[in-house]
């Protein structure tokens, strides 16, 4: 296990690095000079050629390429070209916002998702299962931004519940930051939820028809804990992975549902940053959301182990 | 407890030291369509950016509702001759840093924005030979040649003043904590977030601002920011759409406020821009002539805008001082249009290209623009692009037709300078028209108004025979605020002005 494990962190280095490359050239490729951006209305040509000679924007490809990454290996991702401010602070600011959006609406996925694909796996073909079927499909049918915009509406304008938009920290006030992250992290969880509910189901019912359920239940087990216990467990191999990579998927930015709900996370940031072209932003955040997938993955490798100890000796 | 302690602990919650008045003072929460870019009066270019610094940063003049250039930092002014502006300032105002406001601190802002690298001002104040400090509350700027037009530049961005203690200080950093003197200073910036200022107590005018604190949020969604406004999350919507208008003027929760801006919403035709080589569309008048009567601008505006902007052929908007009402609006005319494209010579139905940027309102313009343009003979096909991209392709050139907004300047030299002048930066028409230049040119020389609007009367009667731009609207602006605000006054520029805005009681 620990070689593999090994390997795998071998392989974060190339698959950064690759990744870096690649995000550098692909936004080379979008039309639009961030000078034309940055000068605003006034395109004075004098104040042209000074962005780009401020922004390095005149120096070839493989200079600015360079010039980029050998800060970055030094901590320094940049600073953004529109607001001016450190790219590093602006990633410190947005990376607790996107994660704890992205915890909660991954634990409401998971509270969802899971336990109603056991139970439509357990209740197959019956009422349940068609419940719990047509809730997934009415989950993963509903677009994000409109779900948003409903629960606005009747949440915050019409009961007056909780906000309509913008985002407390938790350390400033938990009950606020709550208040202000529960919707938009239902929206994000409704989606997932149902994924994770199809999936839950299928490999439940794989599970269920296995020899070992077979025996748990000739052994007289109740069936709560040959459900729970034996099928659940072995089913949530895939699960965890499909976890992860939704996960990772929230960690790189919700972006129409930060967008409606004005959270000032990594979505939202990307967002402006490509409509105005702020390649320091764009590349540092893609970076940043990068890391943290890879690393996710490489926990959903470690979870593998726990859940499943026959893959302990691989 | 004994008494006397009970006495010193009630002492203890009394406001010392502040003004009870101070303490008591609500905050205001406004909503903005977008987040401000670079702090910093030199440097910043977006439009909520001025309106965020608006309160914070002073500038010598200002405008009222009238838009009439009226002083502010400054306290009078005379032009000596026609290259000549004399300023004085106002005595005992100082920048938030305790940095005195004087003529030496005038003089460094201008120059800073003159020299400053990748500063957005270098264009207004170009005309500036010098500035020369006569006494600590007296500055001379002298003018490479006649330009009155400069005047009404330090009404907006140009004329705000920076603490020089602290923007040499601060450097580059300036945006991240700017220092400059108005009724609120700068508390803090969370991007995408929030940008909050606080009041300043001591300010000179300071019984005019009724708020301790302003915050304003970038919320770019409009479905968003009205649901912010009805549930009072937010006191001040800055960008009502005109789909929203009614509604928000028949909820007696809130209030509206539609108003005359200062721009207009054009076609800008490729008239040789980066020695591209036009078709008859940017080479033949007539066509352009044809296509312009084809375009009903009323029913346009009533249509995709529910009669909310102004309908309007000219580069100012009807309520400018510069407009000229005794020109015609032009009518529909198909059957003049159609004898106009027979005239040109093009085979009908004639193609145009034209590039739009993709957002809703403007593709809804774009297609009602070519079902009526069908009409008579001209067959549009839109090229819908984002706005970046569009921006790119109009500089190289690439296109036919763009559809584009500019968002106006007080005076109406900044509505056609840098649009249609010859060396333009902004020129993608790539218009070269001498006899225009000359009366630009003539049109700043001269500070008498009955003078000035001779010229632009003869500029607007070329522009519509040339027709290099295809005017067709002017945005108003509206602004949705619950009813308890009271005391805000419209401005053209759609600033935020809070003197005297307060909530009722």
């Amino acid at each position: 296990m620990r070689g593999h494990l090994g390997v795998r962190f071998a392989q974060v280095i190339p698959t950064l690095l690759l990744v870096s490359i690649m995000v550098f050239c692909l936004q080379q490729l979008m039309p639009g000079d961030p000078a034309l951006v940055l000068a605003g209305e006034e395109r004075d040509p004098e104040v042209l050629e000074q962005i780009r000679r401020e922004l390095k924007l005149d120096q070839p490809l493989v200079f600015q390429y360079f010039y980029w990454i050998g800060n970055v290996l030094q901590g320094d991702l940049g600073f953004s070209w529109r607001i001016r401010q450190p790219v590093t602070e602006l990633v410190a600011t947005k990376l607790p916002v996107t994660l704890q959006l992205a915890t909660m609406a991954f634990i409401i996925a998971v509270f969802i998702g899971v336990p109603m694909g056991v139970l439509s796996a357990v209740k197959k073909n019956t009422f349940w299962d068609y419940l719990a079927n047509g809730i997934g499909l009415a989950g993963l049918s509903t677009p994000n931004f409109w779900l948003g915009i409903m629960l606005i509406l009747l949440v915050s304008v019409h009961l007056g519940w909780l906000p309509p938009s913008g985002y407390v920290p938790l350390t400033e006030d938990w009950r606020q930051s709550l208040a202000t992250t529960i919707m938009p992290a239902f929206v994000l969880g409704n989606a997932i939820s149902a994924v994770l509910m199809r999936h839950t189901r299928s490999a439940m019912l794989t599970a269920l028809q296995q020899d070992y359920v077979r025996t748990a239940r000739a052994k007289g087990l109740s069936e709560h804990l040959v459900v729970i216990k034996h099928a659940l467990r072995n089913a949530l191999v895939p699960v965890v992975t499909l976890g992860a990579l939704e996960l990772g998927t929230l960690l790189s930015g919700a972006v129409l549902t930060e967008q409606v709900f004005s959270i000032p996370g990594f979505g939202k940031m990307i967002v402006d940053a490509v409509f105005n072209r702020d390649y320091p932003v764009v590349q540092g955040v893609v970076l940043v959301t990068a890391t943290v997938y890879v690393m996710l993955n490489l926990v959903a490798d470690v979870l593998y182990v726990m859940i499943n100890p026959r893959l302990r000796g691989a | 407890m004994s008494f006397r302690f009970a006495l010193l602990g009630l002492a203890a919650t009394l406001p010392l030291g502040l003004p009870a008045k101070a303490q008591e003072l609500p905050q205001l929460r406004v909503a903005m369509p977008e987040d401000a870019d670079a702090m910093d009066p030199t440097t910043g270019r977006a439009y909520v950016q001025r309106v965020a610094m608006l309160n914070m940063c002073d500038s010598l003049f200002t405008y009222n509702s009238k838009m009439e250039i009226v002083p502010r930092l400054a306290l009078s002014y005379e032009w000596a001759d026609p290259q000549t502006l004399v300023v004085k300032l106002r005595p005992n105002v100082a920048f938030h840093d305790g940095t005195p406001v004087d003529a030496a601190s005038v003089k460094y802002s201008i120059e800073r924005h003159a020299t400053y690298q990748g500063s957005a001002r270098r264009g207004d104040v170009s005309s500036v030979a010098a500035v020369e400090v006569v006494d600590p509350l007296t500055v001379r700027f002298r003018l490479k040649s006649p330009d009155v037009v400069f005047l009404s530049q330090l009404g907006v961005r140009a004329g705000v003043l920076v603490s020089p203690k602290a923007a040499e200080a601060a450097g580059k950093d300036f945006p991240l904590n700017p220092v400059c003197a108005g009724p609120y200073r700068w508390v803090e910036r969370v991007a995408q977030d929030r940008i909050v200022i606080e009041r300043v107590p001591n300010y000179w005018d300071a019984a005019n601002y009724h708020f301790s604190r302003v915050t304003f949020r970038p919320i770019a969604d409009s479905t968003v920011r009205l649901a912010n406004l009805r549930a009072g999350s937010v006191d001040v919507n800055m960008n009502i759409p005109p789909v929203d208008a009614d509604s928000v003027r028949k909820d007696n929760r809130l209030k509206l406020y539609t108003f005359d801006g200062l721009g207009y919403t054009g076609i800008t035709v490729n008239m040789g821009r980066n020695n591209t080589t036009p078709g008859p569309f940017g080479t033949d008048p007539r066509v352009r002539q044809a296509f312009d009567l084809a375009i009903d601008r009323d029913a346009l505006v009533s249509v995709v805008f529910s009669g909310v902007h102004a309908p309007n052929a000219y580069p100012v908007p009807p309520t400018s001082p510069f407009f000229d009402a005794t020109l015609p609006q032009p009518k529909r005319d198909l059957a003049k249009a159609r004898a106009l494209l027979a005239a040109a010579g093009v085979k009908t139905p004639f193609t145009v290209q034209l590039t739009v940027i993709n957002n809703p309102e403007s593709i809804q313009v774009a297609e009602v623009m070519q079902s009526m343009a069908a009409e008579a003979g001209f067959e549009l096909k839109l090229n819908t692009m984002e706005f970046v991209s569009s921006l790119d392709a109009a500089d190289k050139g690439n296109f036919t037709a763009y559809m584009v907004g500019w968002t106006g300047r007080p005076d109406v030299d900044g509505n056609l300078r840098d649009l249609l002048y010859t060396s333009g930066g902004t020129n993608y028409v790539g218009y070269k028209n001498a006899q225009f230049d000359t009366l630009l040119d003539q049109g700043r020389s001269t500070g008498d108004m009955a003078a000035r609007m001779a010229t632009y009367r003869k500029i607007y009667q070329g522009l519509r025979e040339d027709l290099p731009i295809i005017y067709l609207y002017s945005a108003r602006w509206s602004f949705g605020m619950a009813a308890k605000v009271e005391g805000f006054e419209p401005v053209a520029d759609g600033m935020l002005r809070l003197n005297g805005v307060k909530f009722a009681r």
